[in-house]
């Protein structure tokens, strides 16, 4: 089983940036004001962010890392690994973490490649970051997140459209012989690899000019193979069941009960799927912050842009340990505690 | 579990949408807009209340909020 605790190291820093440009879901012409209301009563998402066209999830996450560093006044040439986490780099090759090392003026000796996963991939980021850095003493380290998913929904998909936001994030980490454990868990299910997909443009299904062309899926669904397509009522099942036992697993394996930790920050995946997660765990509701209402559902960025937009105060002046939950697109989930002592953690920005 | 509890639930989670209430015999799929929305809040409501997975599937064999009780009733442990 992935469970497994990792010593010695510590974040310092995050950082989070959106585009400036602001979606409403009550201005989304293809629903009925009755419809409008009960959607986001459900999914929670009342307004969310996208890109302009051209701008990149590598530009919101440059963004946040360039501020960073200047917080946190690391010399660059100190950097000693970047990793971007998206599903939704700048080229189809080469890994956009390399243009990140350029542009972000880090040295040719600092590691970096990318991993290619979603809503998981915030806590998968910081398990592989975290465990190298501990097994090399490597010194310092990035974790960039994030995706523009809005480039790839439909928007005459009813289902995938008002959901998602656009987001880049950095999490900075470094050796440091002082701070707590940070244990993980985590799981996958590759059976469900269609449950969140975009058929066409990989090597599966190569682009053709079918791969264009919308189709009417269902009611209020129409999209064409290079759009997202998503199997909701299949995704709200799987996060409901694995979401909470794993957690209960985690916390055994870390010898912790859930009050132990002081927020549970859960991938902002849909405010109703959150929040029968939550009950169902019985972890009090001013402990789980959401930022889903303003930024809708931004895949790996959705943490740390919660840390960043609903915590901020907290985490720039308290030891605080929170509890981390990602899940979705792979199928994949994972879970892991991250302790916090009184972070550099920027106001977020606007690109 | 009671059915007339189990209506109660849906009841106060659908006040606005269906304000006149349901009963057991309602059709609940033909109830007005309902659409992939109303299945998830009923499939969360379950989830919570009574630690029952209900599939897309199990919702389209399923005619009324009565069909709805039983398998609930049946799954509930």
């Amino acid at each position: 089983m992935s469970q497994f605790s990792i010593h010695n190291i510590a974040a310092k820093g995050m950082a989070a940036t959106v585009p400036q440009n602001t979606v409403y879901n009550n201005e989304y012409t293809l629903l009925s004001e009755k419809e409008r209301k009960l959607l986001i009563k459900t999914t929670g998402v009342e307004e969310k962010r996208a890109a302009e066209k051209g701008m990149t999830t590598s530009d919101l996450c440059y963004e946040s890392a360039d501020r960073l560093l200047d917080q946190l006044k690391w010399d660059r040439a100190e950097v000693d690994i970047l990793i971007f986490v998206s599903q939704s780099s700048d080229y189809y090759l080469p890994a956009t973490a390399i243009i990140l090392q350029d542009r972000l003026g880090l040295p040719k000796s600092c590691m970096a490649f990318d991993i290619g996963l979603g809503c998981s991939g915030y806590v998968y980021g910081l398990s592989v970051l975290s465990a190298l850095m501990s097994a090399s003493k490597m010194k310092k380290g990035l974790l960039l997140t994030g995706d523009v998913s809005s480039a790839t929904c439909s928007y005459e998909d009813k289902s995938t459209y008002p959901l998602f936001g656009d987001a880049g994030t950095v999490t900075a980490l470094e050796y440091d012989e002082s701070s707590d454990p940070i244990h993980f868990n985590l799981q996958n299910d590759g059976s469900g690899y269609d449950k969140i997909i975009i058929e066409d443009g990989g090597m599966r299904n190569l682009v053709t000019e079918k791969s264009l062309v919308k189709k009417e899926v269902a009611k209020g669904v129409v999209r064409a193979s290079l759009n997202v397509a998503l199997k909701g009522m299949d995704v709200f099942n799987f996060s409901v069941t694995e979401v909470p036992k794993s957690i209960r697993e985690f916390c055994t394996y870390a010898e912790k009960s859930i009050e132990d930790y002081d927020f549970l920050l859960l991938h902002q995946a849909n405010k109703l799927m959150n929040e029968t997660i939550r009950k169902k765990l019985k972890y009090p509701i001013e402990q789980t912050p959401y930022s889903i209402n303003k930024f809708g559902n931004t895949s790996s960025a959705s943490i740390p842009l919660t840390i960043v937009t609903e915590l901020r105060n907290q985490v720039a002046s308290q030891k605080l340990d929170l509890l981390l939950s990602g899940f979705g697109v792979g199928l994949s989930w994972g879970v892991c505690n991250l302790p916090l002592d009184k972070i550099a953690c920027l106001n977020l920005v606007e690109l | 579990m009671i059915i007339k509890e189990f209506i109660k639930l849906l009841e106060t989670e659908f006040e606005e949408e269906y304000p006149e209430g349901v009963t057991q015999d309602t059709k609940f799929r033909e109830l007005p807009d309902w659409g992939s929305m109303q299945a998830l809040i009923v499939t969360a409501l379950v989830e919570t209340e009574y630690d029952v997975t209900l599939t897309a599937t199990d919702l389209t064999n399923m005619q009324t909020i009565g069909d709805l009780f039983n398998v609930v009733k049946s799954r509930a442990k």
